[in-house]
């Protein structure tokens, strides 16, 4: 066994690293590009001394080169891309496109004569302004209750760590539409009834979806605890006995001390559930885009890339307005003080 | 307080005795406090309070899961029984039979291994190497850049979705793992953001002298960091790998498009289609649709059932992850 990791390092040493040496060495010592102890020679002209900031930040991009490289093709180009078609009128002509400018009349019919889109943005921007609390509120309770010194905290981690590994869509779906996601007793509380009888339309459709899908919305708050239970666990013990000395309760301390202590995360885990929840494959929005994509075009509507691309958009905007009202929100009161 | 829980029976021969004595000042004290506590967060009524709540989420959370379970064992007539809702008649094994040889389970599984454990790899191998990067070393637009790395992020995948599937298609990727692969080795892969987030704040934490010390002796830059920093960086890139595994694992939107009509599906897909075929096959209304309820959820479990195993054997780095790595991001 010895012997063959000899042999195979001999191997590698000779016939991989040092040709392998010599090819590198000619890559950094050639006319164009050549590196003395201490400086960079370009052309043999210009001559770069290498400071140490030069250095690291060049090594660093080293590190960082392959990122550079996938951002520009799997992210920059992508999004450019869809941003330039959602202004054309795009038909598939064999394997090539086949683009007709159409000015800015793909979003005019979006919001004009597309008969479903509007309708479910709007839906799905009250969904979230709703959901989306709930969620954040549940997650912080849970991770407060974790961070309790209870009996049996590996059993309760493990039950609130599951949605973290089922959040797969179909199976979400089939929970969804086989009604495992309500709460039996809930929709037997005729309070609850009597609350949305008495609200406006507009307000009760969401509530009543929160209602129908109370434990889907809880069920999105499975990274969330992870991260707030992080920033609960940061906190000094010594702040709250400090507080306590002073004379504060449990209650006071909450608001005072560990609300704010947490209150960067809770932003971060608001932008996180607002993500998640947009693009989770129940979405409506998302599977009204895919479907379009791949619907044939009807005459009111010319469906097809160059309309997914401008709804895409619509979304991507829509879904930036929501993180910044919430984050606006959030920090309203920092806006006060100062 | 805490004798009250330690040895409630000591707690009740005192109270006992003090009513004997007729002492109703001190019992009035003894169990005010017993309940209440010092401060109210060390008290009975804190406790009753908090486990309550414990439970009742955790009746949330485990209610689905539950109710999957007890529903794929169902046989046809406990699905139309009314009087049968939680416990099934009798252990019936045949909707899993029926899924398991249906789909080839040990076979697509393999698929969906291959499919997940891959470009979970190169998701983890890339996102410690960029993570390290940004963490370690300074550079202009180092702010731009991870400003930019965020925002990939927020952008929903049906923006990219479009150029990348043409883009795809020009290169022949669709249908391939290649399509999942490339990405994640660039460190664009399903959330590739978090990775490199995670890897950042945790090489962030580990002190800048040791890697120093490691300098003075002659290291490069490559060999401090595959030497010194990634052996280091061990529990972060379980996590990473592990959180990787699972977003692939799960992944449906894009496996769906990808790999549309090819050989190789992610296992959730794989069963969706598997229902539909034999759905189609019944028509609507004839009670062997009504045992579809139950096959399919026994077929969602069979895809679960990988990933809970799993679960229980890693749940602790899971748990960790929260105590060692900023996974939080800060």
């Amino acid at each position: 066994m010895k012997k063959w990791w000899s042999r195979l390092s001999a191997f590698i040493e000779k016939r991989i690293a040092e040709p392998l040496g010599k090819y590198l060495y000619k890559l950094t010592h050639n006319r164009v590009f050549d590196v003395k102890s201490n400086r960079l020679v370009l052309f043999n002209k210009f001559n770069i001394p290498m400071t140490n900031r030069r250095r690291e930040s060049l090594i660093g991009m080293g590190f960082i080169f392959i990122w550079i490289v996938g951002y520009l093709i799997f992210t920059l180009y992508p999004v450019f891309y869809s941003l330039y078609l959602s202004f054309f009128k795009v038909t598939l002509d064999g394997a090539s496109l086949e683009l007709i400018f159409e000015g800015i009349n793909n979003y005019r019919a979006s919001f004009l004569s597309d008969p479903y889109f509007v309708e479910i943005l709007i839906e799905y921007v009250l969904e979230t302004l709703i959901n989306v609390p709930v969620a954040i509120v549940f997650a912080l309770v849970i991770a407060i209750l974790i961070n309790q010194n209870i009996k049996g905290k590996g059993v309760w981690r493990t039950i609130f760590f599951l949605p973290v590994i089922i959040t797969s869509g179909p199976v979400i779906q089939e929970l969804v539409n086989q009604g495992a996601t309500t709460l039996p007793s809930i929709a037997d509380y005729t309070f609850i009834e009597m609350i949305l009888d008495n609200i406006s339309n507009l307000l009760a459709n969401p509530l009543q979806a929160l209602f129908d899908q109370i434990l889907l919305v809880l069920w999105f708050a499975g990274i969330q605890i992870l991260i707030l239970l992080a920033g609960l666990q940061k906190i000094d013990r010594s702040i709250y006995e400090a507080s306590m000395i002073d004379g504060a309760g449990p209650w006071t301390s909450f608001w005072k001390i560990t609300l704010p202590s947490i209150m960067p995360l809770i932003s971060i885990s608001i932008i996180y559930t607002v993500v998640s929840m947009s693009v989770f494959n129940t979405n409506r929005v998302i599977i009204y885009i895919r479907d379009i994509m791949l619907a044939p075009p009807t005459p009111a509507l010319t469906t097809g890339y160059g309309y997914t691309a401008t709804l895409a958009w619509i979304y991507f905007v829509v879904m930036s307005l929501i993180i910044i009202f919430f984050i606006a929100l959030i920090n309203i009161r920092k806006g006060f003080r100062s | 307080m805490r004798k009250l829980v330690r040895k409630p029976y000591v707690f009740i021969k005192d109270i006992i005795e003090l009513i004997k004595k007729k002492e109703y000042a001190q019992l009035k004290v003894r169990v005010k406090r017993a309940f209440i506590g010092m401060q109210f967060t060390d008290g009975l009524l804190y406790k009753l309070l908090v486990y309550t709540l414990l439970v009742s989420l955790a009746y949330i959370y485990l209610y689905p899961v539950l109710y999957m379970v007890t529903n794929s064992f169902m046989t046809m007539s406990d699905i139309i029984n009314v009087a049968v809702r939680w416990i099934p008649s009798s252990l019936n094994w045949e909707n899993y039979r029926l899924v398991w040889t249906g789909i080839n389970y040990p076979r697509a599984l393999l698929d969906a291994l291959i499919l997940a454990v891959v470009p979970a790899f190169s998701a983890t191998v890339s996102s410690a190497i960029i993570g390290y990067g940004f963490a370690r070393y300074r550079m202009p637009f180092k702010r731009l850049l991870m400003v930019l790395m965020i925002m990939s992020f927020i952008i929903p995948p049906q923006i990219t979705m479009l150029p990348t599937f043409r883009m795809y298609a020009n290169y022949d990727l669709l249908g391939s793992l290649r399509a999942f692969v490339y990405p994640a080795i660039l460190g664009q892969g399903l959330n590739g953001a978090i990775y490199i987030l995670v890897f950042y704040s945790f090489f962030k934490m580990i002190p800048k002298s040791l890697e120093e010390s490691a300098q003075l002796d002659g290291a490069g830059p490559i060999t401090v960091f595959t030497k010194i920093a990634l052996p280091l960086a061990v529990p972060a890139i379980i996590i990473v790998f592990l959180f990787s595994f699972v977003w692939y694992y799960n992944e449906t939107y894009l496996a769906g498009l990808f790999l549309r009509g090819s050989e190789m599906t992610t296992l959730p897909l794989r069963i969706e289609q598997y229902i539909s075929n034999f759905t189609s096959i019944y028509p609507e209304g004839s009670p062997a649709r009504e045992l579809f309820q139950a096959v399919r959820l026994a077929g969602y479990i069979l895809a679960l059932l990988p990933l809970l195993i799993i679960y229980f054997f890693t749940q602790k780095y899971f748990v960790e992850s929260i105590d060692r790595t900023g996974i939080t991001g800060e």
